[in-house]
């Protein structure tokens, strides 16, 4: 392994070293405090290994990994996701486990496995990234294990990624068996080469796909998703909402660009029906839900759709939109989670609608963030969802997907209920004598990360030209 | 620059109004009304400054927003924009004073919505780059969403999600319609921008015009709102507190009809003259359908609603008639009808403050306790139904003129219209001010305040009815349409 592969995989060695050194940590003296703050340092120090790796770039390291702008990009992305999730976990877990400590670790090590499957460009690292992700999340969805939910979230999310990643083995191993390669331009090479798709590539792909949607949580792989984001440590339904997904979606951008995927109709079609079916599927049924967790696990099935439109367009622009929907998706998905994190108290979560009923009168700042999180959810402008969702349409109409962005502007108006409900019930006005049973915990630390991000969501709504900038450069190298 | 200050103006007050609204609601009135009477001082002075051969744009200002997309903060004042926000300022100006006494709720969100909304009104009346238009387009929304939602009556919330829901489909179609020209624009030209002057003369197929109008067609005609997509519109304007249903039928409904003068028959002329005949089936459609709805309510307001739409449907006649007299008469519909529904939903809603109920049934008699509140009605009432001497009458002539050519037939049913009109309006008066009153106990009649945005809003329908040639010729070399 030579200067150049050590400097250009630094966030990632830096992480896996503190992963080491956090268990070490909490073998000798267990502190809450002191893991916590040495998450954050692992996670800034990961965050600085990214600068001295740009000058290499783009940089294999082969077989497996690749160091380009696009990876850089959403290992700096999913890194900040991290530290974000981080700084909201403390009080969370403070008030609630008492022993906090491992939780860390198994933070950094999803981390690990989101940023392996970023950099990967083999099935085998593939394979390895999903999994440490996959397991370090069986063990962070049932953290919180005196609580029933939780410990059922856990279960399935264990049974049910275990069958997917059968499914995603068998789907390579069918790949593999065509064409002889299991690195992504090789696959392309060698299908292009045939200069058809076999049956039995066709049923890999398709089985590859079970296996993606499923981390994704597209329709029909999503029904895992409200039961989990339900039951899950609030940071950690956050963690699954962005990184995992994130993660996955930037691999399957990579396989698909590397094999040429648009030159395959089948494939595109049987992405196109996933993406319409996620969008109606996630907001018909976030239409009636009383529980925010789960309204937002089901929008988060929905934005899935609206990103895969981007996807499909297959056109430039369609790549860069993805890049910056996702970017905006990061952004308001952690705020809200974060606004329910903070609303939470040590003995409830405030999950249910009814506890944020009038909640502008009681706690403005908190309602003026989740609203604004909100709006960004629904594409109103002013925010990053705004120009995301723009974005994609634009992407949409370049690519001349008609069918695909009528689709989403029906689902846009439907989704669109569904936030302003909720937005509505934070500013209805409140009965007097009313008792709400969720005394808010509001810390210090949540709310600044809070404020973070809504300047944040508002900077990139009214003025996304740097980000779009620093996009497009990234795109155009991948291309 | 001073384009730009119309809005900065309006945006830092509506900031600095919510803040002030913490400390004293007295401070927060003050601040919205004089943000509001600045602008309205500032337009009246670029009218009355203005000279006719300084060519159509008076003012223009451009920056770069987003260079990458071709997206900038353009904006551009004609006579149709000046007096649009003559109307918007004037009115809003208004509408902080009908709440001065009545709103005691949650005064400084009020404000901040309120000017907030306007502000939106504002960037639409003034940007010139699509994509900005369509982002004070959805902008307005959410602080309407939230005056009608919070501050409106029984049924607010589901008024406040319809309005909201009809709303953001049609800009969703016309979001995609936009992006079309985008790119149908650059694949012929190669420049991608988003600049209303460069759109302009966008080469396209018959085909992709007639769809692309379609998008932009659909989304103003459910603002405007045109019949069958009429529906937000009575829930919307019955459930608003006083000033929202000034500010929806006043303002709001004009963006509709300055998107189609502004947008849909410039960008596409042909298209929008294959399609006119229909455009005016609908209008006339309004008319007819409007009044008889009208006439047959029973809640003041409602009724007031169901006139907007009647009234609406001469602004689509005319402006799918493709001649100057037309169009004149449809920037004077737009502007009269402003003020007469403004004024009519200003005296619902002080009727309602003093008697509790928008009920007609529960009306009646009322000129004997309120003798100033029933004449300042019988003039709006009068102004509505097209009575000669106010601006409602030169307004509907001119349609009814312009759109004679056009077509016969549509002009003979629209005239129809106007003795509905008489018909609903004089059944409005019947019912609340005239016949036996029940009412033993003294009702307060107009105060000083009230009377003050009652005899302005007399002076400037009569002003309109008596001397609107200033209004003409502001609207004169407007070309909208080449044909």
């Amino acid at each position: 392994m030579s200067f150049v592969d050590f400097l250009s995989l630094g966030p990632l060695i830096t992480l896996c070293a503190a992963s080491v050194i956090a268990m070490l940590l909490v073998a000798i003296w267990r502190n809450h405090r002191m893991v916590y703050s040495f998450a954050i340092i692992a996670f800034l120090m990961s965050m600085a290994a990214v600068i001295p790796a740009i000058k290499y770039i783009p940089h294999p390291v082969p077989p497996l990994l690749v160091i380009d702008e696009f990876s850089l990009f959403n290992t700096g992305l999913i890194l900040t996701a991290g530290l974000i999730i981080l700084l909201l976990s403390f009080n969370y877990f403070e008030e609630r486990e008492e022993r906090k400590e491992e939780y860390y670790m198994l933070l950094i090590l999803a981390t690990i496995g989101a940023l392996v499957l970023v950099v990967s460009r083999h099935f085998m690292s593939l394979f390895l990234g999903l999994e440490i992700l996959s397991i370090s999340l069986y063990g962070l969805i049932a953290y919180l294990r005196a609580r029933e939910r939780s410990d059922e979230a856990g279960i399935k999310y264990l049974m049910l990624a275990a069958l997917s990643s059968a499914f995603l083995l068998f789907g390579m191993a069918l790949v593999y068996a065509f064409t002889g390669h299991m690195d992504f331009p090789g696959i392309g090479a060698a299908l292009r080469q045939a200069g058809y798709l076999p049956v039995s590539v066709m049923a890999g792909f398709g089985m590859m796909l079970i296996g993606v949607g499923f981390k994704l949580g597209v329709v029909p792989f999503h029904m895992w998703a409200p039961d989990v984001y339900e039951g899950a440590p609030l940071p950690v339904a956050a963690f699954i909402a962005t990184v995992s997904k994130g993660a996955m979606l930037v691999l399957l951008i990579r396989f698909y660009q590397d094999i040429q995927g648009n030159d395959y109709p089948m494939l595109w079609w049987m992405v196109a029906i996933i993406a319409v079916a996620s969008m109606f599927a996630g907001n018909w049924l976030a239409l009636t839900q009383q529980n925010i967790k789960r309204i937002l696990a089901y929008s988060s099935i929905a934005h899935m759709g609206y990103i895969l439109v981007a996807f499909l367009s297959g056109v430039q622009t369609g790549l860069e939109a993805l890049a910056f929907y996702l970017v905006a998706y990061f952004i308001t998905s952690i705020g809200a989670f974060g606004v329910v994190i903070v609303m939470s108290s040590s003995l409830q979560d405030a999950e249910t609608v009814a506890d944020y009923k009038g909640l502008f009168w009681r706690y403005p700042w908190v309602a003026t963030v989740f609203t604004a999180m909100l709006l960004s959810l629904a594409g109103i402008p002013l925010t990053a969802g705004f120009i995301g969702k723009f974005y994609v349409v634009m992407a949409g109409v370049n690519g001349h997907q008609w069918f695909l962005l009528f689709m989403l502007a029906i689902n846009s108006v439907i989704g669109l209920y569904y936030y302003i409900r909720l937005v509505a019930t934070m500013f209805a006005v409140p009965v007097p004598g009313q008792q709400t049973t969720v005394v808010p915990a509001l810390p210090m630390a949540g709310n600044i990360t809070l404020g973070i991000l809504t300047v944040l969501l508002i900077g990139l709504g009214v003025y996304p030209t740097a980000m779009m900038q620093l996009i497009q450069q990234m795109m155009r190298i991948l291309s | 620059m001073i384009l730009l200050v119309l809005l900065i103006v309006l945006f830092a007050a509506a900031l600095l109004s919510w803040v002030a609204g913490a400390k004293s609601h007295a401070a927060c009135r003050w601040i919205a009304l004089c943000s509001l009477l600045f602008n309205l001082g500032i337009v009246i002075r670029i009218w009355l400054g203005h000279t006719a051969i300084s060519g159509r744009w008076w003012y223009q200002y451009k920056i770069d927003w987003v260079p990458h997309f071709g997206i900038s903060l353009h904006l551009a004042m004609d006579g149709l924009s000046l007096l649009m926000l003559a109307l918007t300022f004037f009115l809003g100006a208004l509408a902080v004073l009908i709440s001065w006494k009545e709103l005691q709720t949650r005064v400084g969100f009020f404000h901040f919505n309120l000017l907030f909304v306007l502000c939106g009104i504002t960037g639409v009346f003034l940007t010139m780059d699509l994509f900005l238009f369509y982002f004070f387009w959805e902008m307005m929304l959410i602080p309407m969403y939230f005056l009608i939602g919070i501050w409106g009556h029984e049924h607010r919330e589901y008024a406040a999600n319809k309005f909201f829901l009809f709303t953001q489909a049609g800009g969703l179609l016309m979001l995609l319609a936009i992006l079309g020209l985008y790119f149908v624009h650059a694949a012929n030209t190669n420049v991608y921008t988003f600049n209303y002057f460069e759109l302009l003369n966008t080469p396209m197929e018959g085909a992709t015009a007639r769809w692309l109008m379609l998008g932009f067609l659909v989304a103003f005609l459910v603002k405007l709102p045109a019949v069958p997509f009429h529906t937000w519109l009575p829930d919307a304007h019955t459930e608003a507190p006083t000033a929202g249903s000034v500010v929806l039928a006043g303002l709001l409904l004009k963006t509709g009809a300055y998107g189609i003068l502004r947008f849909v028959l410039p960008l596409f002329p042909a298209a929008a003259a294959e399609i006119a005949p229909l455009a005016m089936l609908l209008g006339v459609a309004g008319i007819l359908y409007g009044g008889m709805l009208a006439f047959a309510q029973t809640d003041l307001k409602r009724l007031i609603a169901y006139t907007s739409v009647s009234h609406m449907g001469f602004v689509l006649l005319g402006a799918f008639a493709f001649n100057e007299i037309a169009y004149q008469g449809v920037v004077m519909q737009m502007i009269t009808h402003g003020i007469s529904t403004g004024a009519l939903f200003i005296i619902a809603g002080a009727l309602y403050e003093r008697i509790h109920t928008r009920n007609l049934w529960q009306m009646g008699g009322l000129w004997l306790r309120m003798p100033l509140m029933g004449s300042a009605a019988l003039i709006f009432v009068m102004a509505s139904l097209g009575l000669p001497g106010l601006g409602n009458f030169i307004a509907e002539f001119l349609i009814l003129l312009g759109s004679w050519p056009a077509s016969h037939l549509f002009t003979i049913l629209a005239t129809i219209g106007l003795v509905i009109a008489t018909a609903y309006s004089l059944r409005l008066m019947q019912k609340v001010f005239l016949g036996p009153c029940d009412r033993q106990y003294a009702i307060r009649d107009l105060n000083g305040r009230e009377l003050v945005i009652i005899i302005s809003l007399v002076i400037v329908i009569c002003w309109l009815g008596f001397h609107p040639q200033p209004v003409l010729n502001t609207t004169q070399n407007t070309a909208y349409v080449i044909r």
